[in-house]
């Protein structure tokens, strides 16, 4: 009980009180608006939901204008499948056969620095129960990870941390996590960024929106209780950069416990299919300040709570940490009367804990009372919605010409290749990453049809037809901070392409924007090129964004992460059955390289590992490229003739080559003479330059004449540079390494820091 | 023929478990850990996952549902009932099984496809193997360290309790290699691998013809079936 709890009535006699607004993270002008909005000045509950609400993380105020390109640049055909678009909990895809697929991809960036198992733990936990609200059982994860460099002394404490976070998370939820991907740069040392990546499935007509609807609906409040962990997460942790002496913010992450969120998975997922809610809106940031104020924002306009209803962990809470409070694992529903003994009975079953908070009104305000007194009296939209919308100043980094006229062409490549093929085989970002994935449950659910290390995960959606779906994550913050724009280009295309050689064919887009400080104009620059190049590039692809996240703060000091815009594509396939694998099965298959290789060396994985360079100009994107090369794959798998396909990307030629070794412990011989001479490059651009459309795939003999003419067919250029043959990979005059020293040299570099590989 | 999967808060692997039985012949019948009724199944399974998360000590509190006192009660009249994983620690817990678990020697989660050896092919539930057979099954768990005292261990391996054993690789440290072990009578097995996992062809474990190809856990259940059939 908080006998001095701030109600309307004091707020509207003691207008001069003086008010923390600063330490909640709000801007003096921003206090000043919330003051004109209410006419008074706001009550300390009020102060508080608008803090968090306004945030940057919540509110999107300094990206909102940007990301309506999304909604804007939109064709028909990008409309043709979308059941729920951008600004849901998490968008909707028609997949066929009435069956849809929600995905979504969040950041949990600063809570997994401070601590790092927690804090990705929670990322997991937040961007499931999105899934969930939509109506949607979970089934897979994924997450896109970044690090300081490999050598610093911080950074097993972070690596540690956020993989046994994910794993303890995710593998007691039940979920299988199919993949993913793991960078380490110095600029994520005290940035590093975890993405996590949520997959759900459901019919179409199970498809629900959280909305408070209906007058005289109740609204509930179930799973755990609410607690003191999480305060001003979303408006302190989130929306401010750390910087050096300033005071720990560790009681501001959410502490996880995956068994109560396991549990309220199938608690709602009952609640559905017996049709006994509404809606349910999952409480992450901002939580019950967040749920009540978009659920009234989102339905009727009006919602009446008694706070002092609350289940508490701790009942020494005040009602303004109530109101803030990111305590995990609690959904609000929206429960119509007649149905509400029906909904206590199947939250009893699973032994969850409800309380009845208040009800859906006509009043078009969001009223909140504690014991009695009402503490909050606002329009919900101006919480929720309509928030501050920043046009924040955007400067050309001038610098970054410096950076694009030190190209890497300049660079020697006269070195031994061999020595540097097993260099960047075994440097950190393109080593094996068994170190943690091996901690990850993949056979959860038993409908895994590919995950790591295969290009894509894959997961079966129907038992019946094998309809499916396949998942890809991609950035390179190398390209970003090259050319932001190209580098949105390289990572869609990526990710596209990433999908594609599983057979899937790419049908949406999430996004989750990793961005320095949005108050710096350079970044803003980075930003605005950003969203803009990636809005104009899915229109090109025709394959919309469903939606996603912006992460902006990640920084240390002044210095700002690169660019790190991860993509995530999803496609679908008919029959996951019919999926191609990455690696090589069978020896004697033909092994073709599909695209031209052009001197692309600026921002490679060659120049940095081998040259500790960073400049230039990175590769080009041809979107209409890309497309033929997905059209052409799909119909060589179609045709049953392609036995293997594995993207080029990192490290280029000859990384992929290792990794198709590497997957099945079937070897090679590559010749490289008709590649050098058709594209007129030398040896070390043919195995390391990164240029975009290209992929190895390779293909039975007996299949050979129908394979190149569907190459010619299609016009797609296609060079046979090899032969799948015992078990070493032999570039032929260049090169020969044995099995055991390309999967000593792919796997030793995480261990040599973090430990031995459980179970290698 | 009904095998009953019996769901727990925090079952994970449930609804994996009553695919395999389909997938081997048998019906699936869904328990729940609330109630006292078998359903009139003819076999149980404990599918893993972390029950109750897993609190205490894996497994322990599962123990002590209300639906154990009923499959307590049929295993000691010699139904079969198979324990994978978080169902193998309920069985140890309930003492159905000898032994107990513990953390995993290197103390993290692990997922690997792991190869073992049937060492007892004359249980309810590996009476389709052949003694000494080599089998790949995914393993993933963090507390599957088998241990047991001396005196069990001496035991169980002179009854030929031990009913599978790791090879190459000793996953988590568990005493003697051990993966699965039976009572006396051969009708209650456990082990940490999920068989359930390795019984369709696309979703098991690699093998050297084809990816996901590992179907070696079909075996368990068709075993069950045989088992009772013959009874």
């Amino acid at each position: 009980m908080n006998p001095g709890a701030d109600t309307v009535q004091n707020a509207a006699a003691t207008p001069e009180k003086e008010q923390p607004y600063d330490a909640l993270g709000l801007k003096e002008d921003e206090y000043l608006k919330i003051r004109e909005i209410l006419g008074r000045r706001p009550t300390s509950g009020e102060l508080a939901m608008y803090s968090v609400m306004w945030s940057e993380h919540c509110s999107y105020k300094s990206s909102k204008n940007y990301l309506r390109q999304f909604g804007q640049k939109v064709s028909p055909a990008m409309k043709k499948n979308l059941m729920v678009g951008m600004g849901e909990n998490a968008g909707v895809v028609d997949v066929g056969n009435g069956w849809a697929v929600t995905f979504k991809i969040e950041s949990h960036n600063h809570p997994s620095y401070i601590e790092p198992f927690q804090g990705a733990a929670t990322g997991v936990g937040g961007i499931v129960r999105d899934i969930i609200s939509m109506g949607a059982r979970p089934v897979a994860v994924m997450d896109a990870l970044r690090f300081g460099a490999i050598d610093n002394d911080d950074t097993p404490r972070v690596v540690h941390g956020v993989t046994s976070g994910i794993s303890f998370y995710a593998n007691c939820l039940g979920l299988p996590n199919i993949g993913g991907e793991t960078y380490f740069d110095s600029v994520y040392q005290a940035n590093p960024l975890v993405n996590a990546l949520a997959v759900g499935v459901l019919r179409h007509e199970d498809l629900h929106l959280a909305n408070a609807r209906g007058v005289g609906n109740k609204v509930v409040l179930f799973g755990a209780r609410t607690g003191g962990d999480g305060i001003g997460g979303a408006s302190i942790l989130a929306s401010d950069s750390f910087s050096e002496g300033g005071p720990t913010k560790r009681p501001a992450v959410q502490v996880g416990d995956p068994f109560a969120e396991k549990v309220l998975i199938e608690c709602c997922l009952e609640l559905f299919a017996q049709k006994l809610v509404e809606g349910i809106q999952d409480l992450g940031a901002a939580g019950i300040s967040c749920a009540t104020s978009e659920l009234a924002s989102n339905g009727d306009g009006g919602m009446f709570i008694e706070l002092e209803k609350v289940l508490l962990r701790d009942p020494s809470l005040t009602a303004e940490e109530i109101l803030m409070s990111e305590s995990q694992e609690r959904m609000m529903a929206i429960v119509r009367p007649e149905k509400l003994d029906g909904f206590l009975e199947v939250v009893k079953k699973w032994d969850v804990e409800t309380s009845v908070l208040g009800e859906v009104t006509d009043t078009g305000r969001l009223i909140i009372n504690w014991h009695g007194e009402e503490i909050v009296n606002v329009e919900p939209r101006t919480v929720a919605i309509d928030g501050p919308v920043y046009d924040r100043p955007v400067v050309y980094p001038t610098w970054i010409d410096a950076l694009q006229a030190d190209s890497a062409s300049g660079l020697s490549r006269d070195g031994d290749l061999r020595e540097q093929f097993l260099a960047l085989l075994s440097s950190p970002n393109l080593s094996d990453k068994s170190w943690i994935t091996n901690q990850y449950d993949k056979y959860v659910m038993g409908n895994t049809a590919l995950s790591y290390p295969d290009d894509g995960g894959m997961v079966r959606v129907d038992e019946e037809s094998g309809l499916g779906f396949a998942v890809a994550t991609d950035a390179n913050g190398r390209y970003c901070q090259l050319d932001p724009a190209m580098g949105a280009r390289l990572a869609l295309a990526e990710a596209f392409r990433n999908v594609a050689v599983t057979g899937a064919t790419p049908v949406a887009v999430s996004d989750c924007l990793n961005f320095g400080s949005p108050e710096n104009p350079e970044v803003m620059w980075q930003f605005s090129k950003t969203v803009e190049a990636l809005a104009d590039a899915c229109l090109e692809l025709e394959i919309p964004v469903t939606g996603g996240n912006v992460s902006f703060y990640n920084q240390t000091g002044d210095v700002p992460i690169h660019p790190t815009p991860v993509i995530a594509v999803l496609g679908t396939i008919d029959d996951v059955s019919k999926r191609i694998p990455s690696g090589w099965q069978d020896e004697g298959n033909n092994i073709y390289l599909l695209g031209t290789t052009a001197l692309e060396l600026d921002g490679s994985a060659w120049a940095g590992t081998i040259h500790d360079h960073l400049g230039g100009t990175p590769p080009v994107v041809d979107f209409a490229a890309e497309q033929r090369l997905a059209a052409l794959i799909q119909a060589g798998n179609e045709q049953n003739i392609i036995a293997s396909a594995h993207d080029l990307a990192d490290g280029g030629l000859a990384q992929a080559l290792a990794e198709s070794v590497l997957r099945f412990g079937v070897g090679a011989r590559v010749w490289l003479g008709d590649l050098l001479e058709r594209d007129g490059i030398d040896v070390t651009t043919a195995l390391f330059s990164e240029s975009t459309g290209r992929v190895i795939v390779s293909v039975p003999r007996e299949d050979d004449v129908r394979f190149q003419g569907l190459c010619e067919g299609r016009g797609y250029p296609v060079a046979r540079i090899g032969v799948t043959d015992g078990s070493s990979l032999e570039v032929q005059d260049v090169f020969t390494v044995n099995a055991d020293e390309l999967r000593h040299a792919h796997t030793r570099t995480m261990q040599e820091y973090f430990g031995a590989v459980v179970g290698a | 023929m009904k095998i009953g999967v019996i769901t727990f808060p925090g079952s994970l692997d449930d609804r994996d478990a009553q695919r395999a039985v389909r997938l081997a012949g048998a019906t699936p019948v869904a328990l729940w850990h609330g109630d006292h009724d078998l359903q009139g199944v003819d076999a149980i399974v404990l599918p893993g996952g972390f029950s109750y998360g897993d609190y205490l000590r894996a497994g322990a509190i599962a123990s002590h549902s209300p639906i154990m006192a009923e499959v307590i009660d049929a295993a000691s009249k010699g139904m079969p009932v198979l324990g994978i994983c978080n169902g193998f620690q309920m069985l140890a817990e309930a003492r159905l099984l000898p032994g107990a678990h513990t953390r995993n020697g290197h103390q993290q989660f692990i997922c690997r496809d792991q190869k073992m050896r049937v060492e007892n092919a004359s249980t309810d539930w590996t009476n389709g193997y052949a003694e000494g057979q080599e089998i790949v099954i995914p393993l993933k768990n963090a507390d599957g360290r088998f241990v047991a005292d001396a005196e069990t261990i001496t035991r169980i391996e002179g009854n030929g309790q031990v009913v599978f054993r790791y090879l190459d690789v000793n996953p988590n440290a568990s005493i003697n290699d051990i993966a699965g072990v039976a009572n006396e009578r051969g009708n209650v097995v456990g082990l940490m691998p999920h068989p359930e996992h390795a019984t369709e062809l696309g979703f098991g474990p690699d093998t050297a013809d084809a990816m996901r190809s590992g179907t070696d856990g079909l075996a368990f259940f068709t075993s069950a079936i045989a088992a009772l059939t013959r009874v």
